[in-house]
């Protein structure tokens, strides 16, 4: 007989339980958005009305947490092929009637709503991955693969059209770890990435120039110091004057004074750097940590293919974004927009994230377990 | 979850190979989190006094203040320059999108002319992006008050209120004091640019220019918190700048402008001097020019207007007009015949109203075709006989005659602190022969005793002639600053340049000529007899006439029927009170016709004048 996991006594199940819900990957996110907001409240020159919207956003990103957490990984299962479906329907149609915001086609105007088929794509690409992988023995053969392959790079080609590059590298992570996950041969990965350098030159053609300007002043950031490498610059001044400890909260003068650009959104973490110090940094590199430990042992502990993949790309995923934001505001990475997950100043990409871990929170409560 | 019976999973299996995946990753993830906190402490902990360093320049400007110039007055205190506040408006190029638009919604709220547009171009290319460019000076109230509205729409524009050069007296005293204007790529090359940081003006012509480094003072800076646009947020320290000190200048404004007045409609030049002790109590140039568009760079239409008006304002002519002295040198010709010995008082010569060398058929005129008749040497002053000094100087010889006038400043630079004045000539067979070289001519001495030929003075030099021929040689280099006060108050006299003596022979020659002066002016047959008169002072003078075109041997000069570009220029040197001179005076009218009866009235309202202020 099969039951659902209930580790108390029927009667006194806990209200996390109830509402489906992981006490300590709800925890370290809520002390992630918690820390996230007071570093906010400074980069954003005590702004009231910035900290009201993003309180609005951490709300709305949480309200859609638990909502898809009452959704049992069947559902979602059996949602996959139309979900992934519309997304790419979506993006084919955004770079026909999208509207162009900041130079690139990325928005679609539904009416009601402005809407960003490339954030739906960010979980319609794992999912469907994971779904097409859910029935097969693993590791996959050549002609599965063969077939994930050509659902990867669709939507990323269509990304890259908008152009959005970061959008499609993450996409690109968020589908290649569901294929790491289900053990892509490791021979068949060095393969692909001794073939992803050898076309490097070929990816240079096809760049935009304002991406090409990006990875020659990541080479060399002290070329044009007052333009292109004014970010990275202002960037690694904030971290690196920030010390061990930091110059305290609201006192940062590179953030303070304007020097630091974009720095409630992008380069927040540079403001965090500079007003906590490398002991604040570690801090926030601790909860992240917590955060994609919980959410990796969740999906080692799932009871299907589709849900462990599924959960397990959407760990890796939330370590990748950390990983490139903080990479970039540091200077080990080019600069690509990617806001660092839970803090930067923003709404999209907040509300995907947070639907991410309400599914890793489905996948672990709805759980079923065999009755002696 | 479905399972559907044709495949054969192995949960177990694929339940180790997941684990074992995401431990791969894991430790992959954990290395990269490695390789971020090295980073981060090699950022924050290694390198951190280097960015700690980096992050105070950014934060910390050194700011310079520009010191105030000092102000310039003339003897009695009245101002001749000020510093008047005034606002600007001012671009900061880096923060402007689109400058054309921004030119054009501003030009809705200022009058932004095409001449503005033009220099605010051209400052733009010797600035930085980051640096303030004028776009407009002297703001009305109304514009500050327009701009001020609606400055929040106008990132990048501010206002800026600062001192302007004023000179209130315009166009009386700009050849005098001179003007200062923006700073330009020549004078960045002499000037030393850590003293000039935030400073944007500078003399350029005039006692702006030769006083330069006493007016502008010392730079100070200021130690100020910036933010990213480079505003102010507070003052850390403050090194205070030392303003420039002021001038006071010898010069009388109210006789300055008498001068002016006394000219009428004429143009031409002139300058009087305190023959005791060189200082300058005139200099005029007419027509003037306002000196106050060039302070901030003048239209170039304006420019081109004053450039190319045939009267030449910009010209400066007491330094620069270099004129034939005519009859004015006579009294020096005479005083170097008695001197050296080649004459004496009682010489006489006849004058048949022509001269004519030894072997030569060539009639040197005298201006009297009539002749005077028996002249010696007083009769050949007062009545300016050409005959007499055409002998005098063929006795003299013109070297001898070169050497005697040489030391009463003719064909030399007198020294004045105004630059740019120029050195007149002085003939002798040398100067021929190295500026010509040809040979010099005996007929060319003749002429060059009545101040003709080659002969050139500026009015300035006639002046400082007149003032050591009155003072019995004491040759007082001329100057206009007189004295200086620091800006904390201190009066200090400026040191007076040393005094020349021209050695005397007998006290008694001098004595002689001067009263030939004296009588050119109160005698009755005097060429300047008509201004001797309702005078309760004695002054001595020599009237003089200097050929602007050469006429023909047996050509009549008629004023009425000659255009008056081409008429003669009338000169008129003088000093006073004749036995105790406290003023001498050149005045040089251009195309004024005769001497005595146009440049003489001039130099007796000027006496007049002044000793009406200055009461003996």
């Amino acid at each position: 007989m099969i039951a659902e996991i209930n580790p108390g006594s029927g009667t006194r199940r806990s209200w996390l339980q109830r509402f489906h819900l992981d006490g300590m990957l709800l925890l370290a996110l809520l002390a992630t958005c918690a820390f996230g907001l007071v570093v906010l409240y400074s980069a954003t020159g005590e702004s009231q009305t910035m900290m009201q919207r993003q309180l609005l956003r951490l709300a709305l990103a949480f309200g859609a947490m638990i909502v898809i957490a009452q959704v049992p990984p069947q559902l979602l299962y059996r949602w996959t092929p139309w979900l992934f479906g519309a997304g790419v329907a979506l993006l084919a149609a955004v770079l026909m009637v999208g509207d162009i915001g900041k130079g690139a086609q990325r928005w679609l105007d539904l009416g009601f709503v402005r809407f960003q088929p490339s954030e739906m794509m960010k979980l319609a690409m794992p999912m469907m991955l994971a779904w097409y992988f859910a029935d097969v023995r693993l590791p996959p053969g050549a002609r599965r693969l063969l077939v994930a392959a050509v659902l990867l790079v669709i939507p990323i080609l269509l990304i890259m059209r908008q152009p959005d590059l970061g959008t499609a590298l993450l996409i690109g992570c968020a589908g290649f770890f569901v294929l790491f996950l289900a053990g892509l041969y490791w021979r068949l990965l060095f393969g692909l990435a001794a073939a992803g350098a050898a076309c490097a030159p070929i990816l240079w053609y096809f760049m935009h120039d304002y991406q090409r300007q990006r990875v020659i002043t990541f080479l060399d950031p002290e070329q044009d110091p007052l333009g292109a490498g004014y970010h990275i610059i202002q960037s690694k001044i904030a971290i690196g004057s920030g010390g061990l400890y930091g110059k305290g909260w609201l006192n940062g003068t590179q953030s303070q004074l304007e020097f630091l650009p974009e720095r409630s959104t992008d380069f927040i973490f540079a403001v965090l750097g500079e007003e906590f110090g490398l002991i604040g940094i570690l801090l926030l590199l601790a909860v992240y940590s917590v955060i994609i430990l919980r959410s990796v042992y969740i999906s080692t502990q799932a009871q299907d293919t589709f849900t462990r993949l599924l959960g397990g790309s959407l760990a890796l995923t939330f370590g990748v974004y950390a990983l490139v934001n903080t990479g970039m505001v540091t200077g080990l990475l080019p600069v690509v927009g990617v806001p660092l997950p839970l803090i930067s100043y923003g709404g999209t990409s907040m509300v995907t994230l947070m639907i991410g871990f309400g599914i890793l929170m489905s996948i672990h409560t709805h759980r079923k377990l065999l009755t002696t | 979850m479905p399972h559907p019976l044709h495949t054969f999973k192995d949960s177990l299996l694929e339940s180790r190979l997941f684990l074992g995946r995401s431990i791969t990753a894991m430790i992959i993830a954990g290395l990269l989190i490695a390789a971020l906190i090295a980073r981060l402490a090699w950022l924050q902990v290694v390198a951190h006094e280097h960015f700690r360093t980096l992050s105070e320049d950014n934060r910390v400007k050194l700011q310079p203040i520009p010191p105030n110039r000092g102000l310039i007055y003339d003897r009695n205190g009245i101002l001749l320059a000020e510093n008047l506040p005034s606002f600007r408006l001012e671009i900061v190029p880096e923060q402007v999108h689109d400058m054309e638009t921004t030119l054009a919604e501003l030009g809705a709220l200022v009058e932004i002319r095409d001449f503005d547009r033009e220099r605010f171009h051209k400052i733009r290319t010797r600035m930085s992006r980051f640096e303030g460019v004028p776009l407009r000076f002297h703001l009305s109230d109304e514009e500050v008050a327009r701009f001020a509205v609606n400055r929040h729409l106008f990132p990048g524009v501010d206002i800026r209120a600062g001192l302007s050069r004023n000179y209130p007296l315009g166009r009386h005293s700009a050849h005098a004091i001179g003007y200062v204007g923006r700073i330009n790529e020549d004078d960045l090359t002499v000037i030393d640019t850590v003293n000039y940081r935030g400073t944007t003006h500078i003399g350029k012509v005039g006692v702006e220019k030769t006083y330069e480094d006493l007016l502008h003072g010392r730079v100070g800076h200021q130690q100020v918190e910036t933010n990213a646009q480079g505003r102010i947020l507070r003052v850390l320290s403050r090194q205070p700048p030392h303003a420039g000190s002021s001038l006071y200048l010898s010069l009388d404004a109210r006789l300055q402008q008498a001068t002016e007045a006394a000219f009428g409609d004429f143009n031409g030049s002139a300058v009087a001097i305190d023959p005791r002790s060189g200082e300058v109590l005139a200099l005029v140039s007419l027509p003037g020019y306002d000196p106050n568009p060039f302070v901030n760079g003048i239209d170039y239409k304006d420019y081109k207007a004053l450039n190319d008006d045939p009267d030449q304002p910009l010209f400066n002519r007491a330094l620069r007009g270099q004129y034939p002295p005519g009859s004015t040198i006579k009294p020096f010709v005479a005083l170097a015949g008695l001197e050296i010995g080649v004459t004496s008082t009682h010489t006489r010569t006849y004058c048949p109203g022509f001269y004519r060398l030894p072997g030569n058929d060539r009639k040197y005129r005298d201006w009297k075709r009539t002749g005077h008749g028996m002249v010696d040497l007083r009769t050949a002053i007062v009545e300016s006989c050409d005959v007499y000094f055409y002998d005098l100087a063929r006795s003299l010889g013109i070297d001898r005659l070169h050497d005697y006038l040489a030391p009463f400043g003719f064909g030399d630079r007198t020294g004045i602190d105004i630059l740019g004045e120029q050195p007149g000539i002085l003939p002798s067979s040398a100067w021929k022969r190295a500026t010509k070289n040809a040979p010099w001519f005996p007929g060319e001495t003749l002429i060059s005793g009545i101040g003709q030929g080659f002969n050139l003075a500026t009015p300035l030099q006639l002046a400082v002639a007149t003032a050591t021929l009155a003072s019995y040689g004491e040759f007082h280099p001329p100057r206009v600053v007189h004295a200086i006060r620091t800006p904390d108050g201190t009066f200090a006299p400026q040191p007076a340049p040393p005094v020349r003596h021209i050695p005397i022979q007998q006290r008694e020659h001098w004595d002689q000529v001067l009263a030939a002066m004296i009588e050119v002016v109160h005698g009755a047959r005097g060429t300047a007899r008509r201004i001797g008169t309702g005078i309760d002072y004695q002054i001595g003078g020599k009237t003089g006439t200097a050929q602007v075109f050469g006429l023909k041997q047996e050509e009549e000069y008629d004023a009425e029927t000659i255009a008056e570009k081409l008429r003669d220029h009338a000169l008129f040197i003088a000093y006073a009170p004749a036995h105790e001179p406290h003023i001498a005076v050149a005045v040089v009218v251009e195309n004024g016709g005769s001497g005595g009866a146009v440049g003489a009235p001039i130099a007796r309202q000027i006496l007049d004048r002044y000793f009406e202020d200055n009461p003996l």
